[in-house]
């Protein structure tokens, strides 16, 4: 149920991308589409047993009891996916924010229909 | 020499940024620097041939921990990306002098590398969509590194639909996660082979081929490239269009659909039909143009049509359990062409960028009359554009006659296919066209008064453009039994073993 969901943020997102005129707003448009992805990263390594109380953040932290950790933590590995990943859009967003700023400063507007100087 | 593996990404990212520290200080070291760094990966890259093996980053064993995998493939696309890298770094060394800060340029280009690298030796998909967002993104800003209206807007461009295809791409990884359970490559065939096809791989194959074909620029996901390979330096522009196009789209998918996921009739056929679509469109719009650089532009989407076509027809007849020495024949056309396609088209693009250099312009109307003024660019040049026509005994004619021949011997099984050759000669022919024109125009005709006094450019340019020529030249030699043994053959094996990547990985090779 909550799959679908994520899958409906990133079209939102896209929708964003393709649709909008802003500059800005297609970059976040962009952000929209990577967040969607790493919550549906995130809800991947979700586990619905034992009961929601028990689910544990993958952190050991007593050696003795390894296999009732193994029962209740949640799959680390896609946690760390996301982190990687958010690094990864954060250098992205900088990038295109900073493009954003010099299209401005040369074509004193924000709007794409306006960038037109390549075609064909 | 598989200890040596992690050199191919460490060295450019430790260049990169002792390049730009170092610049500080010296601005001169930030020339050598570079170029040291591409001339040792070139070196690495020379003594992979012939070698594979698998090393495990941080020594995690395969399933669970990243592993490097050097195979035949992969050892093509490090030939390929480290010596275009070293050219392109010499030919840099003149021809950035117009640019302020060159050693940011060094910096991202060595960025670059590595990315490319990285993507062409890892064996753990997410891993890949790492070093493919670090190429990309250096690429993004290597395109508008001029800095004026068009380099920002091609960049621009360029950023959003190639973070649209990461996207794909990444949620494609998280698919065959959710799936099977595995990151590792190795660990993903193992858990897919001798499995029925899951849905959700299905999906995720279309979102990766989706994704993989806007970083190849692929005809319905094209329109980035045009804008952006004109607006980059003309280094850049070789490197994007003889490389990272490969390297990142083709290199990727190819990987991924053969070895990861499993190919299908059905997907081959599409990939097909994706070349044939690239070859034709791409060259339509390259005859009406008349920018130099863009006409280049298209006609890289064209070629990597042809690519395309005879990598998806090997995937086709592999896939439908078809003769496998004619699926060969198809893999071996559709490698070798990339392999050509690097060579020429880098040379390509760093004529037009030694004529801007010189001239100031790349708009072929302005142009005209300098081939006495520029001897050595009008005949690499001229060698180049019979290259990718595909005029014998130049590379171009050798790898398309491959395909001609393969999808002729398809067709003995399926009839349809004829069309593809005629398609595959007709582009052909449409591309001597358009080149005659290139030709007619920069280097034949009246002499404008204003290039009275242009000189030949300079000598790092000229040894690189002159160094290519000969490669072209001299690159139907690797059809040459010896030789083909030693790089071909294992990367057209590399492709045909399909899942039993998986296995062998897993092995050590």
């Amino acid at each position: 149920m909550v799959f679908p969901l994520c899958f409906a943020l990133f079209v939102v997102g896209l929708y964003c991308v393709l649709a909008k005129r802003n500059t800005v707003k297609i970059v976040i448009g962009l952000a929209v589409m990577e967040y969607a992805t790493n919550l549906f990263f995130i809800l991947l390594g979700y586990r619905k047993q034992p009961r929601l109380a028990d689910v544990q953040a993958p952190i050991r932290v007593s050696v003795a009891n390894l296999d009732d950790f193994f029962f209740k933590a949640v799959d680390p590995l896609p946690q760390a996916l996301v982190l990687t990943s958010i690094v990864i859009g954060v250098g992205v967003t900088a990038l295109a924010l900073a493009l954003c700023i010099r299209l401005y400063q040369r074509y004193g507007t924000f709007d794409i229909d306006e960038m037109r100087r390549l075609k064909g | 020499m598989i200890q040596l593996l992690p050199l191919f990404v460490a060295i450019p990212l430790g260049a990169a940024f002792l390049t730009a520290l170092a610049a500080f200080k010296a601005r001169r070291l930030a020339d050598v620097g570079s170029a040291l760094a591409t001339g040792a990966l070139l070196v690495l890259a020379v003594i992979t041939i012939g070698r594979q093996g698998v090393y495990p980053v941080g020594g995690f064993l395969a399933p669970l921990g990243i592993t490097l995998v050097l195979d035949g493939f992969s050892v093509l696309l490090l030939l390929i990306v480290n010596g275009i890298g070293f050219l392109a770094t010499l030919y840099s060394i003149s021809y950035m002098e117009r640019y302020t800060s060159k050693y940011k340029y060094f910096t991202l280009f060595l960025l670059m590398i590595g990315g490319m690298n990285g993507v062409v030796i890892t064996g753990d998909v997410f891993n890949l969509f790492v070093f493919l967002e670090i190429a990309s993104i250096a690429s993004y800003a290597l395109v508008a590194f001029g800095g004026e209206h068009e380099e920002l807007e091609a960049s621009f461009k360029y950023l959003v639909l190639g973070s649209v295809g990461s996207g794909f791409i990444l949620l494609a990884i998280a698919l065959v996660y959710g799936a099977t359970g595995q990151l590792n490559m190795a660990g993903i065939a193992m858990a897919l082979a001798g499995t029925d096809k899951h849905l959700l791989i299905a999906f995720a194959s279309v979102l990766f081929l989706a994704g993989f074909s806007v970083k190849a620029a692929l005809v319905p996901f094209h329109p980035w490239l045009p804008d952006a390979h004109p607006s980059a330096p003309a280094p850049i522009s070789a490197m994007l269009s003889g490389v990272l196009i490969k390297a990142l789209g083709v290199y990727a998918l190819a990987r991924i659909i053969f070895n990861v996921l499993g190919a299908t009739p059905l997907f081959g056929m599409i990939v097909m039909g994706l070349g044939v679509l690239s070859m034709t469109v791409g060259v339509i719009l390259a005859v009406g143009q008349w920018d130099f650089k863009r006409l280049l532009a298209y006609h890289s989407i064209s070629q990597m049509g042809y690519v395309v076509l005879g990598i998806g027809l090997g995937m086709f007849i592999l896939a439908s359990g078809g003769d496998s020495v004619v699926a060969g024949t198809a893999l071996l056309g559709g490698i070798l062409h990339l392999a050509n396609h690097a060579a020429f088209k880098s040379l390509l693009f760093f004529c037009a960028g030694s004529v801007e250099f010189r001239t100031g312009t790349r708009m072929l109307k302005e142009l005209g009359g300098i081939q006495e003024k520029m001897p050595v660019t009008r005949l690499t040049c001229t060698v180049a554009s019979l290259s990718i026509a595909g005029i014998p005994p130049l590379n171009g004619f050798w790898s398309k006659l491959i395909i001609v021949i393969a999808t002729i011997q398809a067709a003995f099984t399926y009839p349809g296919l004829l069309v593809l050759t005629a398609v595959t000669v007709l582009v052909s022919f449409v591309t001597l066209v358009s080149f005659l024109k290139v030709l007619r125009y920069v280097f034949l005709g009246a002499l404008p008064d204003a290039f009275r006094k242009i000189k030949e450019s300079p000598f790092f340019m000229g040894v690189t453009i002159v160094s290519l020529a000969l490669l072209c030249a001299g690159m139907g030699l690797l059809l040459v039994p010896a030789a083909r043994g030693a790089i071909l053959d294992p990367a057209i094996e590399a492709l045909k073993q399909g899942l039993g990547y998986g296995s062998r990985v897993l092995a050590g090779m």
